[in-house]
């Protein structure tokens, strides 16, 4: 059964003009899911309950109800806490965890009347750029290269939320960014994700990975759905004192798609070692925001090449700290114990069995790098470096209203093509991470498709607060790009 | 400063992470490899510079001291891997 609307916008308006009900949609995405298993997007589909919601949507819109997520099917990153619903950040470690809370995002969203299909798939933890460290394993794309089968994908760490957007199986998701895991996955799958200012949605019964870096956003269709999802995920929550007491916008209003009397700046540093597949489309993203009439103009990022050696110094040391929960006493795996092990081998054992390789090593190097003579020398050296960047960006958000970048170096590639050495993995991130580091909000919008027939996505990156003003810059980008591939379905 | 297996040991012990002798090899290879690529951190410089704080320039609320959550016991114990009598379970812990 098809989706009988293909974006959020068009389904809120067939819904409203009664083409059909929450439960038709509901319906045809979960018979999408159950069709598409070998894309391994969905790790638990909530099938019951999903009907129950869109069933009380269907009747609240007859007693006259009709917000813009009211029956709308989402799918929720695992990373996020719901209610009576496993959730373990695709971790052993969290196996068969049940919360008894509700994150504050997704309350938000069923409170706005939206559909909960189940959970998607990611990196352990988010920590990775391409969803293969998954206790569920691998989610695989919808997208493949041109005339061949090897398996691609989806980017991470929120691949299942971008790939079940990618193959039509929900018509939004929610996801989480703290390197770029929110960007990536999204220029990927070809489709369109948003991580907003720091701050701006709150964190709270989301899985924390690096407190200081995290942020949650959606990832969907395209620019209006972004930006539809975005105001029922924000707010400020009283639970996590860094979220912000700001008002959220109406981002759909925002979205004209004049750029005129605006700067985008294109910074220097981002095209060192750059692809020229990428570049190419990067100098047209840039000639597609003139012709918006925004002015486009040269900036300088300098300390940009420091960005990924210093978040690799943070986000462990913030993950050592955070992930020291998972001691196999409050919830999840506890591993066997011999005959005399005490405490203290229960929590060696349970977390070396609970955590995979990549979750280890992190952990591993925030211990480290933490540890009695090495602070000084890593982790405060890399909170001055932090400072650097951010002052980076106010500078040149002297001149500039945003800023235009490639979201990743090149399309994505193989499952498995990328291992041995963790510093390439990391190297997928070098253009996403910047912002985290400095809070700020970036969107990646799809752009063009690689010589090998996979989606490209550009990046644009706004001030802080100022989504609404971003999201109008990347609906011009999107105007023009006329992104409109989708992938053959193989699955 | 490059790590030897002596430190992976006791960094993996510090983390409470237990690493087969067998896997100390690699492991050790891998600390290296990311310390190493993170020490050109050491170029820039943070001279007069403050290390960051907060990422957006915010004072933290303060709210009223009192309690506004509790007496949840069974579902705070409900995904505890052993628990009895309303207490979590773990091996003997003072000799």
């Amino acid at each position: 059964m098809t989706l009988p609307a293909t974006t959020i916008a068009q389904a809120r308006d067939g819904l409203r003009r009664g083409d059909f009900t929450a439960r038709d949609l509901t319906e045809a995405c979960l018979s999408e899911i159950g069709a598409a298993s070998a894309l391994n997007a969905f790790t638990t589909v909530t099938a019951e309950r999903a009907i129950d919601m869109a069933d009380a949507a269907d009747r609240a819109r007859a007693s006259g109800e009709g917000g813009d997520l009211l029956g709308i099917p989402i799918g929720v990153k695992d990373l996020f806490c719901t209610e009576g619903v496993r959730s373990q950040a695709a971790s052993r470690i969290l196996d068969g965890f049940v919360p008894p809370y509700e994150s504050t995002v997704t309350a938000k969203l069923w409170a706005s009347g939206a559909v909960m299909l189940g959970k998607l798939n990611m990196d352990e933890f988010a920590m990775g750029s391409s969803t293969e460290s998954s206790v569920y394993g691998p989610c695989v794309s919808p997208w493949r290269r041109t005339g061949d089968e090897t398996p691609i994908v989806p980017g991470g760490s929120s691949g299942g939320s971008a790939a079940a957007v990618a193959a039509r199986l929900c018509l939004g998701a929610t996801a989480t960014d703290t390197g770029g895991s929110i960007r990536q996955p999204a220029a990927f799958c070809g489709v369109t994700g948003i991580k907003p200012t720091y701050g701006r949605c709150s964190r709270w019964g989301i899985v924390a990975y690096a407190s200081s870096l995290d942020q949650a956003g959606p990832i969907a269709r395209d620019v209006r759905d972004v930006a539809i999802l975005l105001r029922h995920m924000a707010g400020h929550d009283p639970k996590d004192s860094t979220s912000a007491a700001i008002d959220v916008p109406d981002f759909e209003a925002a979205l004209t798609g004049d750029l005129r009397g605006k700067r985008i700046g294109i910074p220097a540093e981002y095209a060192e070692g750059l692809g020229e597949e990428t570049a190419a489309l990067w100098r047209k993203g840039a000639e597609m925001l003139r012709d918006a009439g925004a002015e486009i103009v040269d900036i300088s990022l300098p300390h940009t090449k420091y960005a990924l050696p210093a978040y690799y110094i943070i986000a462990p040391a913030e993950a050592s700290s955070n992930l020291a929960r998972y001691d196999g006493v409050r919830y999840g795996h506890r591993a066997p114990l011999d005959q005399g092990d005490g405490v203290t081998e229960m929590y060696e054992k349970t977390r070396a069995e609970g955590f995979g390789p990549e979750v280890r090593r992190r952990v591993m190097v925030g211990t480290y790098v933490l540890s009695a003579g090495y602070y000084d020398a890593y982790y405060l050296r890399a909170q001055k470096v932090r400072t650097l960047i951010r002052r980076d960006f106010e500078t040149a958000f002297g001149a500039v209203d945003a800023i235009l970048t490639p979201v990743s170096p090149g399309p994505a590639f193989g499952i498995g093509e990328v291992t041995g050495d963790p510093v390439q993995m990391y190297l997928q991130d070098v253009f996403s991470i910047t912002l985290n580091l400095a809070g700020l909000p970036g969107v990646a919008v799809p752009a063009g498709i690689s010589a090998n027939g996979l989606p490209l996505g550009l990046q644009i990156v706004g001030k802080p607060w100022g989504e609404a003003e971003l999201l109008n810059a990347a609906y011009a980008l999107e105007q023009r790009a006329g992104f409109a591939a989708e992938p053959e379905r193989w699955w | 400063m490059s790590i030897d297996a002596a430190t992976a040991r006791k960094v993996a012990h510090l983390a409470r992470i237990s690493v087969a002798e067998d896997e100390l090899e690699q492991l050790t290879r891998e600390l290296d490899g990311i310390l190493g690529w993170v020490e050109q951190l050491q170029q820039v410089d943070v001279e007069g510079v403050e290390p960051m704080t907060s990422v957006t320039p915010m004072s933290l609320p303060r709210r009223e001291d009192a309690v506004t959550d509790g007496g949840i016991r069974d579902k705070v114990l409900a995904n505890a891997p052993d628990a009895r009598e309303g207490f979590f379970a773990v091996p003997k812990v003072v000799e």
